[in-house]
């Protein structure tokens, strides 16, 4: 299938900055694209270049196989909805959402029935005459949300949509998010801070830092296999386990010592690698370290290691070591016994590990 | 601190009341002070010049007569016409509204414009404009003369409302500017998604958020326009003055006795519409700042 959206060698630049650094993305109908990033990464200035609400300094957009570089935002048929809602404050919860049709010169019985579809899959039935200052943050988003949908667009963009309501309803407009993007299999993009909701929403991830490009692919890659170091450090909380270690030839595959403070280095053996140099960075998610006996498999090894810090967090209980001058966080099982001071036996799953190299950040396996 | 008795509190509330009353006698008392030349004039307008003369000036009229009102209004001489204020109360009408109301629709497009169209070298327009808004009256006289007559505008009404429009965008673009400014850029992206244009956005979105700022801006306006001497002094000739001109002309060129209570009612005529639209536009504006609902 030909991708419904395909960005390539896209640059912006504001004076001499550059926001945007040669951007390559294409996704197939029915994707969910999520760009994430720290703040100032330029994923808002992105997401406005696809809108057409900023013009791009060179590269193509591409959408629903046409070039849409320099069409303007009403032709592109997209709709957008953005983090402070921009709903119109005097008009009426329906005038906001058949505003757009209004503007393109649909017959008023046509408005009259799209509004209606879209009030009932929302239900906003009973907010329609109301003005949007008469309404809480969640009726707000689901009207913004009514404006974009009545429009049955081939794009749907969201700029932070979620990030103006409080914790609780935020999951829920998540995951009725999704399940709207399931329904009506539409191609979405969204842009968030949030790596939870990137992970949780997305078929398909863009993480950017400075403009740049650090990965792109389905959560699962993503999260497993980071493609460096920041990405590793971004996605996931609490964040990945980076140690600073020394790799040895050991036979077929590799020796990991991870220096200890007062004791013997903890040492790995790691036979699915053959090729590492001395100074690498190892990266374990905390739920691949696990209390002993409660994981099984070839790449489990075993060592007794110093507790700093428990931290019981209701589901999971984390425990802190320190190893390799690092705090190395493990989540281990509610019910655990770990106390701060005495060792515990922790169980490193090293078929889930990952290396990076030190100077570059790059992945090395 | 901590053992406040009740009858210390009493006494703190005695204080307080005795407070209370001086602040109202202090208040009323300059509110007397300030209404005083205002009673002055009301009453004086009332009464003959027979009564003028040998009366006290703060005196309540003893024969309440109307007859200075309509001298002022229809008879009055300016020199040698003797029509009264009428027909320059006119003048300034259909001086004062036009300009009232050009100067506003332009200056909202510049606010628009400036504020949510930023464009290079838009802060240092505005800049200019505001700049625009202090530069005195008097430095223009002779430039805006000789370009009146350059544009064959000399002497007449339009070219006094063209005055009072350049005069007057300063000010309302610097209104309009400040208000749209809190908008959220985003209203206009949205907007632009939804595929509304330049004017659209301006007209269906801006315009009516601006009820507060439009009642702001058309007092100021207003006022301005109509309580102007020196552009109108300058600016016009016999047949297009406009009524503070008039009423300049009525009070300065009387021979013979001094008609005060004309005087004072050609004042009064001459003050109403500004004291007018204060106070019906005054209103709305309280109304439109209370009713709350305009921010999204």
């Amino acid at each position: 299938m030909a991708p419904i959206l395909d960005i390539q060698n896209l640059v912006k630049n504001y004076g001499a900055v550059e926001i945007l650094k040669n951007i390559n993305v294409a996704i197939e109908p029915g994707d969910f694209l999520v760009l994430v990033g720290p703040s100032g990464c330029g994923k808002s200035t992105l997401l406005n270049c696809i809108a057409g609400l900023e013009p791009i300094s060179g590269g193509t957009i591409a959408i629903g196989g046409r070039d849409m570089t320099h069409v303007s935002p009403k032709d592109r048929d997209i709709a957008m909805v953005f983090q402070s809602y921009a709903l119109y404050p005097t008009m009426s919860v329906a005038k906001n959402i058949t505003f757009g049709m209004k503007v393109r010169g649909v017959d008023a019985e046509t408005q009259a029935q799209k509004l209606a579809e879209v009030a009932k899959q929302l239900q906003i039935e009973a907010l329609l005459d109301r003005r949007p200052g008469q309404l809480s943050g969640g009726q707000r988003q689901r009207v913004a949300m009514g404006r974009a949908l009545v429009r049955d667009p081939k794009l749907f963009l969201f700029d932070e949509p979620l990030s103006n309501l409080d914790a609780k309803l935020r999951v829920e407009m998540r995951s009725e998010i999704k399940k709207l993007h399931q329904n009506l299999g539409a191609t979405m993009v969204y842009v968030t801070h949030d790596q939870i909701e990137a992970m949780t929403l997305a078929t398909k991830i863009v993480v950017l830092k400075g403009g740049v490009v650090q990965q792109i692919g389905t959560p699962a890659e993503i999260y497993n296999r980071p493609a460096n170091l920041f990405v590793a450090d971004f996605m996931g909380s609490p964040a990945m386990n980076l140690i600073p270690v020394k790799a040895r030839k050991n036979g077929a595959g590799m020796k990991i010592e991870i220096a200890r403070q007062g004791a013997e280095p903890l040492v790995l053996h790691d036979t699915r690698v053959a090729e590492l140099p001395e100074d690498v960075i190892l990266g374990l998610r905390p739920e691949d370290i696990a209390e002993a006996g409660y994981r099984a498999g070839e790449n489990v090894q075993t060592a007794d290691c110093l507790i700093d810090m428990v931290e019981p967090a209701g589901a999971d209980t984390y425990v802190v070591s320190h190893l390799g001058g690092k705090q190395v966080t493990a989540r281990l099982h509610a019910e655990t016994v770990a106390a701060p001071g005495q060792m515990l036996g922790l169980a490193f799953d090293l078929g889930k590990v990952s290396y990076f190299a030190p100077q570059t950040g790059e992945r090395l396996n | 601190m901590t053992d406040l008795g009740f009858p210390q509190s009493q006494g703190r509330n005695w204080g307080h009341v005795a407070l209370r009353c001086l602040l109202f006698l202090l208040l009323g008392l300059f509110a007397l002070f300030y209404l005083m030349p205002l009673f002055v004039m009301v009453t004086t307008s009332l009464k003959s010049l027979e009564e003028i003369r040998t009366g006290s000036l703060v005196a309540f009229p003893r024969d309440v007569t109307f007859e200075a009102w309509r001298t002022a209004w229809s008879g009055a001489c300016t020199g040698i016409q003797c029509e009264g204020l009428r027909p320059y109360f006119w003048n300034s009408v259909i001086l004062a509204i036009p300009a009232v109301l050009i100067s506003t629709l332009i200056g909202a497009l510049n606010g628009y414009v400036i504020s949510q169209w930023k464009f290079r070298g838009a802060n240092l327009i505005f800049s200019l404009m505001l700049f625009g808004c202090f530069i005195p009256f008097q430095v223009v006289l002779l430039p805006m003369a000789r370009m009146l007559g350059l544009m064959g505008l000399a002497g007449t009404i339009p070219g006094l409302i063209f005055v009072h429009v350049i005069y007057g965008i300063g000010f309302t673009t610097l209104f309009f500017r400040n208000y749209y400014v809190t908008i959220p850029a985003e209203l206009v992206k949205a907007a632009k998604v939804d595929g509304a244009g330049f004017f659209r956005i301006f007209w269906s979105i801006f315009l009516p958020l601006s009820l507060p700022i439009i009642v702001v801006t058309v007092i100021w306006q207003f006022t301005q326009i109509w309580n102007d001497f020196l552009f109108g002094v300058s600016f016009s000739q016999a047949g297009t003055q406009p009524v503070t001109v008039a009423l300049n002309n009525i009070v300065n060129s009387t021979t013979g006795v001094k008609e005060y209570n004309v005087d004072m009612a050609a004042a009064i005529i001459a003050a109403l519409p500004t004291l007018f639209v204060y106070v019906v536009a005054g209103n709305y504006f309280i109304r439109g700042l209370t009713a709350g609902s305009v921010k999204g």
